[in-house]
């Protein structure tokens, strides 16, 4: 196994790529959608909880837009040869927001803090044996084995690092001080004005010297994605959040002047989209019927008139984005007459079948129609089954649907995002981040697990290849799309997205030209 | 004497409405489907069995329903709305937060559609038939049959957009550091686009009810009386029909201000403004089940009081209501 080890580049990557001075002050006013229900990031991990409180809290690492680790809480980190055990090199003199001095301990308080609380957490850290801390500034974890994707589990909404002398011996969630979050990162708590807005603002005494450049940040509340659109174009706002606004209106909005848009900052999410093909019953169980599913979608047809030509389509279940892909898989080329065929192959007998669309505005809504002709293109009769979000939880958790739509990050590892959707030991009811489409395949089962624990990088990409053509054969669900979400802003806004995080954790480095 | 019997018996039934309309509530919203541990689970973008019994032992979902119902009745009877999970709030903190920009803006609707709207009504009654009349008829009722939610957007886009008079949302400027009457000032600003499209529908109502009820009443035999008595047309418009015209408008005014609270949630959503309709819809989509349960009684309330305000109003426009015959 390779050394992997992070020399002290304290200055991270973003402040090396200019020589340009960077300036400091002004305020920024991004949008957040939809209103985060809490703040404290050890408690709450939703997106939009994560894009303000990753400024807020920090991880040990943070991932470069490679989803190489980088320094963050730790400036150097070290795993042993066997992948056994990992040391982490604190940065020294942190203190937390109300003044406290930040060590180890915190460190690990925080490993039995998100235990609780935190299910990704939970699940990465269930192949850790112990966690120790031989000073107050180094950490260190034994594992039971090796585990290639953990050092993938560190940045700030994976584990995020919480204050030991704030929420030792309390209950965690009813602690006073949720509402007014201390942590360790760039830019402290200072308002938060339920239904308009939440203001952060420069924490003066950051470890890192001459960081963060911007004086205040304001996080807008704006319920109606046209107003939002709206909010931007009156100057009101400067950083649209990629998803903030319906496509049609970032088509319309990038061609201002003095406006810019990138697709960066999601590569460690890669939001991956797909419908649960329900391997239980109904011509969905039937394979073939699952072949012609994805030879009737015309998927370039969808990303290029409804996402406004953004994403890629996707060759499986992992991203492109994400590391070990392959795209040495079996193709699903748009095929109408194939899909007829395979149709003809298995003896549909024209039942219908119920596709429930994801309730998140306009775009899934067409995405729905768009589906349903496809598939009626070649004789499947479609349903359309509507819920708001709370029902569509409730339907896809208790796996009462026929196709669903859906869509899931996967940070960065096969082992981390996407195993879980295929899994059989995945297969339980009452949540909708796991194997919902019930997909029982025990080869793969073993092959997943197999690989989750490889230490040899080259092996595990031979795995995770095979695994991709095996399954990419099966469709246990219809890959749709990988998502693009374009993040849009004002062009004086400089270095925004500087780590495959985002806007999550990147205004620790972005700075307004004055 | 007599309006203090009738106001106290009128409480307490209330007081018994409110508690049939609490629980009828409960049951509602039990009877959706999901649950806020779902909900949140599900934003989470990651979820194992272990995170949502947590999450449901939390909010006390995994108590059997009838004790979920006893704890929530015994809740209200001793006027405890209960804590929202989700947002780590009591409930109470939560609406009394929203109500004032919610109560600001209703009432300013409230009062510029009714004088505006009983205003016109008197003056295209006064010239029925004739251009004035037509005019005031045919712009009241394109406000009554534009919708809300699109009027909202165009008034954004004309005034906000591009003409750059307005804010376009908000309650106030962000991070201003306005104080005092700058601060009101703007306040002020930010009102006038939601004030006047949520008051716009029910001042053409107003109007079409004013002309109507003024025409009606213009024609009965007390009001030929007062003429031939010799009085001067306007004395006989505001004194003798106006004040008998006005009862279907109160009546109609009832209904307004029992909206008050609850009824501005599409107003507040395209114009951002932090109400308490806007609590009330996201709390629904997150099955925040004591914040909606809260907003509902306080709405109710509000429901009821008005209702019986608008009683008193009636007797004392018409004094001869509520007198024994």
């Amino acid at each position: 196994m390779k050394l992997l080890k992070a020399t002290t580049f304290l200055v991270a990557a973003a402040m090396a790529t200019g020589a340009a001075a960077q300036q400091d002050g002004g305020r920024l006013d991004l949008i957040v959608q939809p209103e985060p229900p809490g703040l404290m990031l050890g408690l709450v991990q939703n997106g939009p909880t994560q894009m303000v409180s990753g400024q807020i809290y920090e991880g040990l690492l943070r991932y470069n837009k490679d989803l190489e680790p980088q320094p963050s809480l730790a400036k150097e980190w070290d795993i042993a040869e066997d992948g056994m055990t990992y040391t982490f090199k604190l940065q020294e003199g942190v203190t937390w927001h109300d003044g406290e001095p930040f060590s180890a301990a915190d460190v690990i308080f925080t490993t039995k803090f998100l235990q609780d609380n935190h299910a990704r957490f939970r699940g990465a850290f269930s192949h850790v044996e112990s966690v120790e801390a031989p000073d107050d500034n180094t950490i260190v974890i034994h594992m039971k084995e090796p585990y290639g994707p953990f050092i993938n589990a560190f940045e700030a909404g994976s584990m995020p690092i919480v204050p030991k002398h704030i929420y030792e011996g309390t209950d965690y969630a009813t602690n006073e001080m949720n509402n007014t979050p201390i942590g360790t990162g760039p830019y402290k708590f200072v308002e938060w004005e339920k239904g308009s807005f939440i203001h952060l603002t420069k924490n003066e005494d950051y470890y890192l010297d001459g960081l963060p450049h911007i004086d205040d940040l304001y996080y807008r509340v704006v319920p109606d994605a046209a107003s939002r659109a709206v909010a931007f174009e009156t100057g009101e706002v400067d950083v649209l959040p990629g998803g903030a606004i319906e496509n049609w209106d970032v088509a319309r909005l990038t061609k201002m002047d003095n406006v810019c848009s990138t697709s960066d900052g999601w590569e460690f999410f890669a939001p991956h989209a797909w419908m649960w093909l329900n391997n239980r019953e109904g011509p969905t169980s039937n394979k073939l019927f699952r072949q012609a599913v994805m030879f009737a979608l015309d998927r370039e047809f969808v990303k290029d008139v409804v996402w406004n030509g953004f994403g890629t389509v996707p060759t499986g279940p992992v991203s492109s984005k994400t590391n070990y892909y392959s795209d040495d898989v079996p193709q699903y080329p748009h095929d109408p007459e194939k899909a007829k065929a395979l149709l003809e192959e298995m003896g549909y007998d024209g039942t219908p079948v119920r596709l429930l669309p994801l309730p998140y505005g306009e775009t899934w809504q067409r995405w729905a129609e768009a589906v349903k002709q496809n598939l009626e293109e070649v004789g499947i009769t479609v349903d359309i089954d509507s819920a708001d979000v709370a029902g569509w939880n409730e339907k896809t958790a208790n796996w009462d649907y026929d196709m669903a739509f859906t869509y899931l990050y996967q940070y960065g590892d096969p082992a981390l995002g996407v195993a879980r959707n295929y899994v059989e030991s995945q297969i339980q009811k009452g949540s909708p981040w796991n194997n919902v489409e019930g997909y029982v395949n025990p080869e793969l089962d073993a092959m997943w697990e197999a690989a989750a624990v490889e230490p040899n990088t080259e092996k595990r990409q031979e795995m995770y290849t095979e695994i991709q053509q095996k399954i990419v054969e099966d469709v246990p669900v219809a890959w749709l799309l990988e998502i693009e979400f374009p993040t849009i802003y004002r062009c004086e806004v400089k270095d925004l997205i500087t780590t495959g995080i985002g806007l999550n954790d990147g205004l620790r480095d972005a700075w307004i030209e004055q | 004497m007599a309006i203090a019997g009738a106001i106290l018996s009128r409480l307490l039934k209330a007081a018994i409405t409110l508690l049939a309309i609490a629980i009828l509530n409960f049951f509602l919203i039990h009877a959706a489907p999901g649950d806020p541990a779902t909900v949140l689970a599900g934003e989470a973008g990651a979820a194992d069995p272990q995170m949502i019994a947590d999450l449901k032992a939390r909010f006390g979902l995994d108590q059997p329903f009838y004790v979920q119902l006893l704890q929530y009745v015994g809740n209200i009877m001793t006027l405890d709305l209960g804590y929202s999970f989700r947002q780590g709030q009591p409930v109470l903190d939560l609406i009394l937060e929203r109500l004032p920009a919610t109560l600001i803006l209703t009432l300013t609707a409230f009062w510029i559609s009714l004088l505006a709207g009983v205003a016109l009504g008197v003056a295209a009654s006064a010239r029925v038939g004739k251009f004035t009349d037509s005019l005031i008829t045919g712009t009241a009722l394109l406000f009554y049959a534009t919708p809300l939610y699109w009027a909202a957007l165009m008034a954004v886009l004309v005034f906000s957009v591009q003409l750059g008079w307005l804010p376009g949302f908000g309650y106030e400027t962000v991070g201003s550091g306005y104080a005092g009457l700058t601060r009101i000032w703007d306040i002020l600003l930010h009102l006038i686009l939601p004030a006047l499209t949520l008051g716009l529908f029910f001042m053409a109502v107003y109007m079409r009810m004013t002309r109507a009820s003024m025409l009606e009443v213009g024609q009965q035999d007390f009001v030929k009386t007062a003429r031939a008595k010799g009085l001067a047309p306007s004395i006989i418009r505001r004194r003798h029909i106006l004040r008998n015209a006005l009862l279907p408008v109160v009546t109609l005014a009832g209904l307004q201000a029992g909206q008050l609270v609850g009824g501005a949630v599409l107003t507040e959503t395209v114009f951002a403004w932090p109400g308490i309709g806007r609590l009330m819809f996201e709390s629904l989509a997150a099955r925040d089940y004591n914040t909606i349960l809260g907003v509902f009684l306080v709405s109710a309330a509000m429901v009821i009081v008005f209702n019986i305000i608008t009683d008193l109003v009636y007797r004392l426009i018409d004094p001869r209501i509520g007198q024994k015959a």
